[in-house]
């Protein structure tokens, strides 16, 4: 396993030591559930629903907000400009 | 107020010294306030106690009795609330310093059903960060300690909640449960909490972390407080696609004490306490003796249901707490040069240990050539999972067994072992695999500590469950 890309991919930044202790503990829990080859799951269908609900729709409708609303949602933000929550820049 | 036995006061006798004036909701209030106050400095069962929202509760419904109003069944009963649910203005954390400074936007759906009944919130609980984890040792908070022994864990991750029902802080509370999270903690603490069907409780509003799995179910003293509560936040809600109406059984109701119970053999196979497993059956005999129809059964695939689960969980995991960005929301770190580095600082300082584990196994498990191998592997042995419990429900009308393999133990005891903290999930994971209900009450005592007794029934069987547990309270 190549941990530097993972936690890359996870977006999480880790010291050597960390990565290198996490390393161990990932290769430990999938030592546990490499178990799972040994079951024959025969042909059967992959679970994705557990109560056989399918396909629930509703209307395409655009929820009404309040400026209440808004203000609450922004407020949680760390940094903001303007009503608009900053990011920095995506392209340099 | 009289002095009243918190440890005995159950809803239907808060409902009628609130019509018979012996107490007022307020009073009851400040009463429950007042306990935490001075009981939870050694417990920590609480992260953010709600007074002013819980004074304010408590003052509408004595206003509505006043004015000689009807008021609703949970009128004036104080409630804890985990702290990964919700509360509109209130802040709420998950347990988690990446959300140490988050206020709620909006009311969950249990809370706006809670609050239409005259509930009284009285805080938010704690639990293990973003609810993963058996302990509550995983709180970025510190953690809580078990009322019945307080060198011990209280189990979790909603242990914050099993708690503060144990120790008489609240009435009843609400928890999550993932893989186990409300019926280990209630088991630990020897209190009720039920983990619905999946769908029969709407999720809107609490902290996603593995969405094939998660629920939101109650927890209290006694069978019938906890399903007075299921009964006030369960059903379909458009905000949740997958909560469904729960439908009334129409045709028989089986005879409580003539009904068909399975005791599967795996869950007494090797790893269970001996003193656990005595406890239990002794409750089965109990049943026996009282008609109950006991027949062995098998659950084949029991054994691969916590590698089935730890596969999942991770995956969904890794999925959902993308969201914890440092840019929506949540704590950002201020070491940044560029965008990845927002990301990057702001996961790495604040997520937790046992978060980012989860989130970087789910990630490899989702990676490019290895979706096959481990998720949709999974997603099979879940199949498989659930076909036993089809199987099982079609000779026996509920099923019986221990929530866990052992009884609560020591704070930081299984702290650094992932694998073995995993494995006290091993009765449970399975229901949550198969998105059945299942309840956990207290059974007795194995050395000092309480052990629970694990019902188990088909979808949306929670009635039956409940009459079960009421019968089996009149019976031990």
């Amino acid at each position: 396993m190549d941990i530097n890309h993972i936690a890359k991919l996870a977006r999480i930044g880790l010291s050597e030591l960390e990565l290198k202790k996490l390393e161990q503990e990932l290769a430990a829990i999938l030592g546990f559930v490499n178990e799972l080859n040994k079951v024959d799951d025969g042909d059967i269908e992959p679970m994705t629903q557990a109560t056989g609900l399918k396909n629930i729709m509703r209307a395409d409708e655009a929820a009404k907000s309040s400026a209440a609303g808004r203000a609450k949602l922004l407020a949680n933000a760390p940094e903001k400009l303007n009503g608009y929550i900053k990011v920095k820049a995506v392209f340099e | 107020m009289n002095k009243m036995d918190l440890k005995k006061l159950t809803i239907p006798e808060i409902n009628n010294g609130l019509k018979n004036k012996e107490f007022s909701a307020s009073e009851l209030a400040r009463t429950y306030l007042d306990k935490v106050k001075s009981d939870d400095d050694k417990i920590h069962a609480y992260l953010t106690v709600t007074e002013d929202l819980a004074m304010a509760q408590a003052k509408a419904v004595d206003d509505k009795i006043a004015a000689g109003e009807e008021t609703g069944i949970l009128a004036g009963v104080p409630i804890a609330i985990k702290d990964n649910i919700l509360i509109e203005d209130i802040k709420c954390t998950a347990g988690s310093k990446i959300l140490a400074n988050y206020i709620a936007p909006y009311d969950a759906t249990v809370i706006k059903k809670l609050q239409q009944t005259g509930s009284v919130l009285l805080g938010k609980t704690n639990l293990d960060e973003f609810a993963m984890g058996g302990s509550t040792e995983n709180s970025a908070y510190g953690a809580t300690h078990n009322p019945r022994d307080l060198e011990r864990v209280p189990g979790g991750s909603s242990g914050g909640s099993a708690a503060a029902v144990a120790a008489d802080m609240c009435v009843g509370a609400l928890g999550s449960d993932t893989g186990g999270s409300i019926r280990q903690p209630a088991s630990f603490c020897g209190v009720v909490g039920l983990k619905p069907t999946y769908g029969a409780v709407s999720r809107y509003g609490v902290m996603a972390m593995a969405s094939s799995l998660d629920q939101i179910g109650p927890m209290a003293k006694n069978v019938a407080d906890c399903r007075a509560l299921f009964d006030c936040i369960k059903g379909k809600d458009r905000y949740d696609a997958t909560s469904a109406e729960i439908l009334q059984a129409t045709n028989h109701k089986p005879q409580i004490a003539n009904l068909k119970i399975g005791i599967p053999k795996e869950y007494f196979s090797e790893g269970i306490d001996s003193d656990v497993e005595k406890t239990i059956k002794n409750t089965i005999s109990k049943l026996a003796a009282e008609g109950a129809k006991i027949t062995e059964i098998n659950l084949p695939h029991t054994p691969d249901a916590l590698a089935c689960y730890y596969v999942i969980v991770p995956s969904e995991v890794s999925s959902n707490l993308a969201r914890y960005d440092g840019i929506k929301y949540g704590a950002r770190a201020t070491d940044i040069k560029n965008l990845l580095d927002v990301y990057l600082n702001s996961r790495g300082q604040y997520l937790g240990k046992e978060v980012r584990r989860r989130i970087m196994l789910g990630t490899y498990a989702l990676s490019a050539g290895y979706y096959d191998a481990y998720y949709l592997k999974a997603q099979k042995v879940r199949a498989k999972i659930k076909e036993d419990f089809d199987e099982a429900f079609r000779q026996v009308d509920l099923i019986l067994g221990p929530v866990t393999p052992t009884t609560a133990f020591k704070i930081g005891e299984k702290a650094d072992d992932p694998v073995q903290m995993y494995l006290s999930d091993v009765y449970t994971v399975p229901i949550n695999l198969a998105g059945l209900p299942a309840l956990s009450m207290p059974c007795g005592l194995a050395s000092g500590l309480p052990v629970g007794l694990q019902i188990i029934g088909p979808h949306f069987s929670e009635d039956l469950i409940f009459e079960f547990g009421r019968h089996i309270e009149e019976i031990i």
